[in-house]
């Protein structure tokens, strides 16, 4: 089937333009009563103009931290980022100043969460709320930013938004409560757009919704869109480029069309075969064997190892690629294709 | 004792399997809503559940699905008897369920077991795996005769994948995936003929889902078990499901086989409901048909008039206003509550 697949991307369009965001190497330890917890070991992304780079991940695979250092709004201590670059317009947003990282972001990057309703203060209108990106940013007054906050809510969608701009949070329903959420993060025409789990406590009905909102916003904008989910069919919906996530490291990455229709790494493979899909009844589900890594105690060498059926270990193992022993890195497996595996080629059938 | 209390205590005789083995007729349940501190005054009703009608055979999966609010895990708490229908009756192994006392209440109590969301919310955190799983048997005493309950309760902790040597560990010592093992030995342990699985794999991570959907249906096999399977995840519920009733603001809209409703729904919801599940093929992308419903889930407390859905519908008539349409086979092969019922393919079928 090529008719599905041949409309090339926007991103890919407009991938030209180079990077708007470059994530590099990026760490992050934690330190708790129970020792040092490696949430982010080593992630590098970039993401373009108009690409939407879905990060898909299990839950403690590293994902929403490594959005949340992006982001600057991970609690340190007893976070840390230990290393790594997060160059924004060309700058280092690790090493400028608090003063300029707020300039900087403020603007530029904007965030949406998984839980809307504890995302919005609950003690002011949502009006007051979204015209305040203008009032800080813009240095607008309290009529013209509420103005704005009308024009805004129109723009997500939000029926009668002149009436309901002075309602509070909790007149909302869930998927309008994200809708403001994506009000507030849009408000400043955002060069990217961090979306975390942005539909995983919304209805099918209402996720369906709101992703048709943000692709028809991104595609009117161009803005970069980094969706965090762990849901393999959002990503396949509506993502240019994927990368998967284990155990704080990124896995594989590609685009939507080659890692989903035949995975480089054991883990992603693992994933798609663990899925039952709505199309097809299918006989029993291929489940990946154990349990979640422990982010304090990773795993030696390939952290997925474990876990893994296709691993080498002992004699089978080739000399410097022993899974249990070598940690493998993230490597070009075949042209527009990265995996962490030393076995890539045979995952693949290369 | 009277005759007839004797009557509902007496015990409850087996069914064979493939014979119905539970009866859900016109099930209400409508929560009060009142107002008031002092004197508190009944102002309206929430209809959770307004007329549900399901039937589960012994040895088959039936499906629940629907959005949150629909009213189906008020369905799976009146079916546990942990709360008491408004109207309506449940009818277990040929008997109506609020007319059995003594004896036979508590064997349906035994018989039907419920499996929760919550893998953490649903364990008690200051009790040991052995002590929770199992706490039935000082109700249930004659399942497990009191000298051999370490080795069977470490025997179903063993079948449920879980090592039977963390017998006293406690709960926040395993991970959501082994909790819910817990959570399913413990059901398993009072002999169920039935297990409510009220979201059972809702709150796992993806790579785990599949040991227990592969656990459930070994389960199944083995014990003969019959499950009602609640769900929101319409391809989990596709997979483990033999037939499937699709709830909508307290009443079930459509009910057929997965197949049936799956590839042929018949009821405009349904068909909404399948065109917003993402699927994962890559070359399926594009090839579904998209139904974006307009506006939120109508309130339980003011529901529309007739049927349902009408306030979100793009087929809505005039008789949609008036008259609720019943849940029957309007030609389909299969159940909907729809007056202009109509099959439709949504989801594309799989290629390969």
């Amino acid at each position: 089937m090529s008719t599905a697949s041949t409309s090339a991307p926007a991103g890919q369009a407009r991938a030209g333009s180079g990077p708007v965001l470059e994530v590099d190497d990026l760490r992050v330890q934690f330190r708790t009563d129970s020792g040092l917890v490696n949430a982010v070991n080593g992630v590098s992304y970039t993401v373009s103009a108009g690409e939407t780079l879905a990060i898909l991940g299990e839950s403690g695979s590293g994902k929403s931290v490594s959005a949340q250092a992006i982001m600057g709004i991970l609690d340190m201590p007893p976070a840390e980022i230990t290393s790594g670059r997060i160059m924004f317009e060309g700058r280092d947003l690790l090493t400028v100043s608090p003063e300029e990282q707020r300039k900087v972001r403020g603007p530029g990057i904007s965030m949406i969460f998984q839980d809307a309703l504890s995302s919005l203060n609950p003690v002011y209108s949502v009006g007051y709320q979204i015209g305040e990106m203008f009032r800080a940013h813009r240095g607008m007054s309290r009529k013209d930013a509420k103005k704005q906050a009308v024009e805004l809510m129109d723009r997500v969608r939000i029926p009668a938004a002149a009436q309901r701009v002075n309602d509070y949070p909790h007149q909302f329903s869930g998927g309008m409560r994200q809708r403001v959420m994506i009000a507030m993060a849009i408000a400043l025409d955002p060069r990217i757009l961090i979306a975390d789990e942005p539909t995983t406590a919304l209805d099918v009905t209402v996720q369906a919704q709101v992703m048709d909102l943000l692709k028809d916003l991104q595609r009117d904008t161009g803005m970069g869109l980094v969706l965090i989910t762990h849901d393999l069919g959002v990503v396949n919906e509506v993502a240019d480029n994927v990368a998967v996530m284990y155990a704080g490291r990124i896995v594989e990455r590609g685009t939507v069309d080659d890692v989903f229709g035949n995975p480089a790494h054991p883990y992603t493979e693992g994933l798609m075969s663990s899925i039952p899909q709505v199309e097809a009844k299918g006989g029993r589900l291929q489940p990946i064997g154990g349990q979640p890594p422990n982010l304090a105690n990773i795993p030696s060498g390939c952290p997925f190892h474990p876990r893994c059926p296709k691993r080498r270990t002992g004699a089978d193992a080739l000399p410097g690629r022993h899974c249990a022993e070598d940690v493998p890195p993230l490597r070009l497996v075949v042209p527009g294709r990265e995996a962490a595996c030393h076995y890539s080629e045979e995952v693949l059938g290369v | 004792m009277s005759e007839p209390t004797d009557d509902a205590a007496a015990p409850l005789q087996p069914v064979a399997p493939g014979e119905v083995l539970l009866e859900v007729n016109d099930l209400k349940k409508h929560f009060p809503l009142t107002q008031g501190i002092v004197f508190k005054r009944t102002v309206g009703h929430v209809r959770a559940v307004d007329g549900v009608n399901l039937t589960l055979r012994r040895g088959e999966t039936l499906g629940l699905v629907g959005e949150s609010g629909c009213g189906k895990s008020t369905v799976s708490k009146l079916l546990v008897a942990l709360e008491k229908p408004t109207s309506g009756e449940i009818v277990y192994k040929g008997r109506d369920v609020a007319k059995m006392g003594g004896r036979a209440l508590k064997q349906y109590r035994r018989e039907v077991q419920i499996i929760f969301q919550d893998p953490y919310a649903s364990l008690n955190p200051r009790m040991t795996v052995g002590d929770i799983v199992a706490e039935g048997w000082s109700v249930h005493a004659d399942i497990a005769p009191r000298k051999g309950r370490l080795q069977r309760t470490q025997e179903l902790m063993e079948r449920v994948g879980l090592n039977p040597d963390f017998v006293n560990r406690y709960p926040h010592q395993f991970s959501g995936g082994q909790r819910q093992r817990i959570g399913i030995a413990r059901a398993l342990a009072l002999q169920p003929e039935i297990i409510v699985c009220d979201e059972p794999v809702s709150a796992l991570d993806v790579s785990v889902q599949a040991q227990v959907v592969n656990l459930l249906e070994d389960l199944q096999d083995d014990f003969g078990l019959s499950y009602l399977f609640i769900a929101h995840d319409l391809s989990v519920v596709r997979h483990i499901s033999d037939r499937v009733a699709v709830m909508y603001l307290g009443s079930v809209v459509e009910e057929g086989t997965d197949t049936e409703v799956y590839t042929s729904a018949s009821h405009p919801y349904t068909q909404a409901l399948l065109s917003s599940v993402p699927v994962h093929e890559p070359q399926l992308r594009g090839l579904k048909e998209r139904i974006l419903l307009q506006g939120d889930v109508p309130s339980p407390a003011n529901p529309p008039s007739g049927c349902r859905f009408r306030t979100r519908c793009w087929k809505a008539q005039d008789i949609c206003a008036t008259e609720a349409p019943a849940l029957v086979d309007r030609g389909q092969g299969h159940a909907s509550a729809c007056h202009f019922a109509e099959a439709r393919t949504v989801i594309p079928v799989d290629v390969d």
